[in-house]
């Protein structure tokens, strides 16, 4: 195991698309959902429990060796708002494209040949941990992080939130996120056992909404 | 980082000179320069100088809206399906040369669905004096300054006029309108570039992107040579 390639595939600077998205933070600002750090807090750490757990377990199934087919199915049949389902294709093939220069592996490869346009990005992820030598305890962190980084990371941009504050919230969400990391791990090992049927189905419809919504505007500085 | 290792599927990693299927990718000039210095006036010329010769396509980099791309469609320099535009997340500099996988997915698919192509332009969202392509998205790059900007950017200098591998002073018909020393522009260009290109434009006059033009036929000549 080890702990430096953790490190490298959670880095915010790794090069896989994730700059360009706000994780739905652009269209909960516009709403007037998130105005200041606690409002960015709560947005965060509902996310951390909805749309989070799932995206955490299926990286950690991923990353267990779980056929990235069906987690793919399984991801698309968790996410109802089609501008998230290309969303999370579009990070996925941008994720791929990373790890298999940084990586790269014959199961990256294969993933490549089987999505050229792409898996969801946990599903990438996954892999992605696999091809590292990581396993999927790292993978689900990696997947929690990023959901809530990238929200705070936009958030500093979009409001001109400090960035003291923003990094506060991260750390104020970090035994949130230990538990949910446990949990997305014992969840990947059942799904080994008994499929990708006993994945949560968590979700925020207001974060679908937001989604839909945000994929039409015509003036905005996040992808999604 | 590239490495050397074999790639038995689709899609290249990132400057590879092939395409997964052995055939020479098309050439990739990327555009670069500060906001309002005649990027898109320029991609728009370039293209219409050179569709004929060219199977060309571009991709654009947009800062908050699809202006670029809707401004090349308006114009009707290309095919809609010949322009493509990527989002950057507010942070243009960052998808042209730090994480530029939205940017190859772009010019991949352009290939893919529109292709073969000779020629791909990647035009970056307007940004500052330190902006420059990744060597992994682009062949080649164009830095994109104008005579209103103010006559002292050349000798300011930075990444984008030193290095770019060509610069063009764009907007030169603006000169005695706002006070630019045009020959000062030139020489102070020429002491920060060495033996790099230097072209002064204005696209108000007939045939102004000619010698742009001339030197990207130079360029797809070595490209394909």
């Amino acid at each position: 195991m080890t702990r430096a390639a953790l490190l490298v595939l959670a880095d915010g600077r790794f090069p896989a698309g994730g700059h360009a998205h706000s994780g739905g933070a652009e269209a909960a600002v516009r709403a007037g959902r998130i105005t200041d750090a606690a409002s960015l807090e709560s947005f965060c750490r509902g996310r951390l429990h909805t749309s989070g757990v799932v995206a955490a377990c299926v990286a950690a199934a991923a990353a267990l060796g779980v056929d990235p087919g069906q987690l793919d199915r399984a991801a698309d049949a968790r996410t109802p708002s089609p501008a998230l389902r290309v969303a999370a294709r579009r990070l996925g093939r941008q994720l791929m494209r990373a790890a298999r220069a940084t990586w790269p592996s014959p199961e990256l490869d294969a993933l490549a040949s089987r999505f050229p346009k792409g898996a969801h990005q946990p599903v990438v992820l996954g892999l992605a941990a696999r091809a590292a030598g990581l396993g999927p305890l790292d993978a689900a962190y990696c997947s929690l992080y990023e959901g809530v980084s990238g929200p705070a990371t936009a958030v500093v941009r979009l409001l001109g939130l400090d960035p003291f504050d923003a990094t506060g919230v991260l750390a104020r969400l970090s035994d949130d996120m230990d538990r949910v990391a446990q949990e997305a791990v014992e969840t990947g090992e059942r799904v080994v056992t008994d499929g990708v049927d006993v994945l949560p189905a968590r979700s925020a419809p207001l974060l679908e909404i937001g989604a839909e919504a945000h994929a039409a505007w015509a003036v905005r500085l996040f992808a999604s | 980082m590239h490495l050397d290792h074999h790639l038995e599927s689709s899609a290249a990693v990132s400057a590879d000179a092939r395409r997964p299927d052995g055939t020479r990718r098309a050439l990739r000039i990327g555009l670069g320069g500060p906001v309002g210095s005649g990027k898109t006036a320029t991609v728009a010329a370039l293209c219409r100088a050179l569709r004929e010769e060219l199977s060309l396509a571009v991709v654009t980099n947009d800062i908050y809206t699809r202006e670029d791309a809707e401004f090349l469609l308006r114009e009707a320099v290309l095919p809609p399906e010949r322009i493509s535009a990527v989002e950057t997340g507010a942070c243009p500099h960052t998808a042209i040369r730090d994480d530029i996988s939205a940017n190859l997915e772009a010019v991949e698919d352009l290939e893919d669905e529109v292709g073969p192509l000779d020629l791909v332009l990647v035009e970056s969202g307007g940004d500052n004096l330190t902006a420059t392509f990744s060597r992994g998205l682009v062949d080649a790059q164009v830095f994109v300054i104008d005579v209103a900007g103010g006559d002292d950017i050349p000798r300011k200098g930075g990444p984008g006029v030193a290095t770019a591998d060509l610069l063009i002073v764009n907007k030169t018909d603006l000169a005695p309108y706002v006070g630019s020393d045009l020959a000062r522009m030139a020489a102070d260009a020429k002491a920060a570039r060495g033996e790099l290109p230097v072209i002064l434009q204005s696209l108000r006059s007939e045939d102004g992107v000619r010698e742009v033009a001339d030197w990207v036929r130079e360029r797809i000549a070595a490209w394909t040579a």
